[in-house]
Order: C-alpha cells, then structure tokens, then sequence
C-alpha cells in the first residue's frame, strides 16, 4: 500500500490526470477550478507531463478543442466550474452526441445571479441532460480515484461517452487532505491505451457530426440512449475491478448504516461526511436513521436506488441546487424513481448548501430531525429551505 | 451501397453518428426545399459557366450541346445562378406542385 500525504485535493487532481497520460488538456481557469489548470500547465510547461495544453480563449473554445483533440483520438482532459461549465453547454451535447470519450472535472459552484464563486451543484444540475456520465465525490481520495476510473470508463468500447468527475467548490477542491494516490505503474496497467474505433484518419476517412434529417434524427438519439442503458454495467466492472487492485471500492449508491432503518437521508457530494457524524450522532441517540450516497448520477441508478430504499418509509432528500418553480432535482428524480413501487416512501424534498453555504453537523441533525417528526406535513409546500433567514 | 436513410434503423447507426461511406450527399435529394426554379433562355447563354461556379449546391452541369442547367433534384431554387449570369439567361419562376 502507497503512502497517505497531506496535499490540496486540486493538486492531487492534475497528479491523477498525469498518471493517466493524457495528450491533450484545453483548458480556460475559472474559480475555484482554477488550481487544477494551472498545477497541469506547470506540469506540461517543466516538461513532467508530455502533453498538449492549449490555454484557449474561453470554456466554449476549450470544449471545442476538446472535440477536435478526442476526434482524433487523443486522450483528452479538461475542467471546469460554474459559469464556465454553461459556456460549454452546447458543446457539450456535441461531445456525447459523437460519443467522444473526454473525461472533465467540475468544480461545483454556484451559477450567477446573484455573482457567487462559492460551491453548490446548479452547475452540475444544469447540465443534467448533456448526455455525459456524471459521477459525484465526496473526497480527495474519491476524487483521485475517479478521475482516474472516469478514463476507464469513458474510453470503454461499449461506452465512449464523456465523463464529468464533480467535486465541491472549496470544500473539497481547495483542502488538503491525507490521499493516496495509486502507484503509477498499476494506474498503467489498469488503464489500457485509448483505442476509440472512429477517429480522424487519413487511412479510414470518415464525415463526423453530420447532419440528421428528420427520417434519420430519431434513430441517431435511440441508438445513444440504447448505449447510455449498458454504460452503467461497464462502470461497476471498472469499480469492481478498481477494487480489486487499488482496494477501494465504489458503488453507484452507496449506503451508510442504512439497513433495516425507515428512515434515510439521501446526499451527493462533499456534505455526506457531515451528514455520517450527524447520522452517528443521532443514532447513538436512538434515533432511526440512515444515510444513502448518490454517486453516480447519470445514467440515473434506478435499480440499485429501488433496491437500497425496499422497507424504507421516509425517504429525506438534501438538494444542493434548486429548481424553480419546481424543487429539489435529486429529490424529484427519487420520486420518479420510487412511483413504480408498490411501497412508496414518502420523499421529502430540502434544498441547502447553496451557494457556499455550510452545513454543519448541527444542522444536519436539525434537517434529519425535522424529515423524520410528525410535524413535517408538506401541506402544498413541494421543498422546504435549509437555514433561510424569516 | 447503404440503404436508404428511411429503411435505417437506429442499429444501422454508427457511434456517434458518423459516416463511414463517402458520397452519401448525394442521396439527400435537396430539390426538396425547392419554391423558385430557374428557368432557361438559352439564345442568351455564352457557356461562360459563371453558373456553375458559383451554385454553392454544385449541382450544375454542362449538357450535351454544352449549355449550362441545373439538376432538379439538387437544385434548392436559391436563385445565386440567376443572379450572376451576365447575360441574363436565368429567370428564377415560382415552383409549381408536381
């Protein structure tokens, strides 16, 4: 076993990225992305990475160079957060829709107005139907290792869909926490070289992002989507066989001291370490309480979630992002998951964590406590809002 | 040769939609969108294929008795032809149901 060091997550993020070898990363820094660009362009400027960075003039421009780079075939990564990321938006579709295996990481942050460069997950939320995998972490050590699994992943023949890796804004991405990073020869072997069967090549010319007419558009989205549904058996091998060699392990939904309780609290992100201490807490008080992790976001967990929630009566949702005029989109996802049920949970829908605001132990356990009393009837109310201000 | 775009299923459809076989172009037959035609005087006509420079659908051709024309299939009734003919051999006219 390597050993644990004390570094910024976003430092050990580029570490991760070079030992995947990428040729080529475009990127434009943004807050609080920022550390991640700029510790690869060191890397490739003091000749520790060989490495194409093309420092672009914008986020469109660097998912576009994104394209261009992975069309041809070449390992490709980029980052981004916020602002950044919407820049990117329709580009975006472009990448899944030519099924381009770019891998990126996001920093979650919050989208303006009012300006905030602080994290929460309207960023990730916004690009919910670009068509890419989105995988969320909740620390350094999952960071470093999925970024390094999204690779796998995105450049699985049965897969060759782009891959966001999220990590929070600040809280995770500008601490230092102990993580091991994997020893490169294993990350080598793990990761076999990227074969995409249909790149640009003068010996095999091919026409990429044609255009579809509409007798042909319909079949061209059915064929994607018809891919999406496998990609979810490709990424629990990779984590399996993650397991197996690096000996952690990574599920799509993760549970936490959730058997037999009726009720849980569902979280993505960095906030599932607090809500665990919170969990702990109030168990050790007797209360009925679990927690369960999303990990993977789209594709969207359906079995594995149904699974996880059997015998569970309340189901507390902590949504770092908000809807308007609608709710919680984790928690409106849960329930769309959980309709075709016989037993239905209640879900109880709670937005928080926005923009940079914290959530303590504390106030976990004054959310949880809240989900799982008598007094929580909606009455017409669709989400409740953590730690506003009357 | 491939099948026609509607007998493609979606299994017919390569990852991520590429296009494996070159000149399928061909078989969008864009005489579709068609609402002006371009009709000939050919007395006029001084084989100079201005016409066909510029068609930006290139899909003008020189006939047996080397005039210029369009084919009808391709022809999307732009009217670019029309107006760079410098002796005024095109007339664009509306398109009539077939």
């Amino acid at each position: 076993m390597s050993k644990r060091v004390g570094v910024e997550v976003s430092i050990a993020l580029g570490d991760a990225v070079k030992m995947v070898n990428p040729d080529v990363i475009a990127a434009y820094p943004i807050t609080p992305q920022t550390h991640i660009v700029e510790h690869l362009a060191e890397l490739v400027a003091q000749g520790e990475l060989d490495a194409e960075y093309v420092p672009v003039e914008s986020e469109h421009s660097a998912m576009s160079a994104c394209l261009g780079s992975a069309a041809a075939g070449a390992r490709t990564f980029t980052a981004t957060a916020g602002q950044g990321l919407e820049l990117m938006h329709e580009v975006l579709y472009v990448a899944s829709g030519m099924r381009l295996p770019i891998v990126m990481a996001v920093v979650n942050r919050a989208l303006s107005a009012p300006l905030s460069v602080w994290g929460d997950h309207s960023d990730a939320m916004a690009v919910r139907d670009t068509g890419w995998i989105q995988i969320f972490t909740e620390n350094g050590q999952e960071v470093v290792d999925q970024t390094i699994c999204a690779f796998k992943i995105a450049e699985h023949h049965d897969v060759l869909f782009p891959v966001m890796v999220h990590l929070d804004g600040f809280h995770l991405s500008h601490v230092i926490e102990p993580i091991e990073m994997p020893d490169e020869k294993k990350v080598c072997e793990y990761l076999p070289a990227n074969t995409n069967p249909f790149t640009l090549h003068p010996s095999k010319p091919i026409a990429m992002g044609d255009f579809a007419p509409p007798v042909v558009f319909t079949e061209a989205k059915w064929a994607q989507e018809k891919a999406m549904l496998g990609v979810k058996k490709v990424i629990n091998e990779i984590w399996d066989e993650f397991a197996v060699k690096f000996g952690r392990t990574y599920k799509p939904v993760e549970c936490y001291k959730c058997e037999g309780v009726k009720n849980v609290l569902v979280t993505m992100g960095s906030y599932s370490e607090t809500a665990m201490t919170a969990v702990d807490n109030l168990r050790e008080k007797g209360e009925d309480i679990g927690l369960i992790r999303i990990r993977l976001w789209r594709p969207f967990p359906f079995e594995e979630l149904r699974a996880v929630l059997k015998g569970v009566e309340n189901v507390i949702v902590l949504d770092r992002s908000i809807s308007p005029g609608a709710s919680g989109t984790v928690a409106s996802e849960i329930k769309s998951a959980m309709y075709t049920e016989k037993e239905k949970p209640t879900v109880k829908s709670y937005i928080g964590g926005l923009g940079g605001r914290d959530i303590t132990v504390e106030g976990f356990e004054d959310l949880i406590k809240d989900g799982i009393s008598d007094r929580n009837e909606y009455n017409g109310i669709e989400f409740q809002m953590v730690g506003v201000r009357e | 040769m491939a099948k026609a775009e509607h007998e493609l299923t979606w299994k017919d459809i390569e990852i991520g939609a590429v296009v494996t076989e070159p000149g399928n172009a061909a078989i969008y037959k864009t005489g579709d969108w068609r609402s002006q035609k371009p009709d000939y005087d050919f007395k006029r006509c001084i084989k100079c294929g201005v016409c066909y420079i510029f068609c930006p659908e290139a899909c003008i051709h020189q006939n047996k008795a080397g005039f210029f024309e369009a084919d009808f299939y391709y022809c999307k009734g732009c009217g670019i032809c029309a107006y760079e003919c410098p002796t005024r051999v095109i007339t664009m006219r509306e398109e009539t149901e077939k």
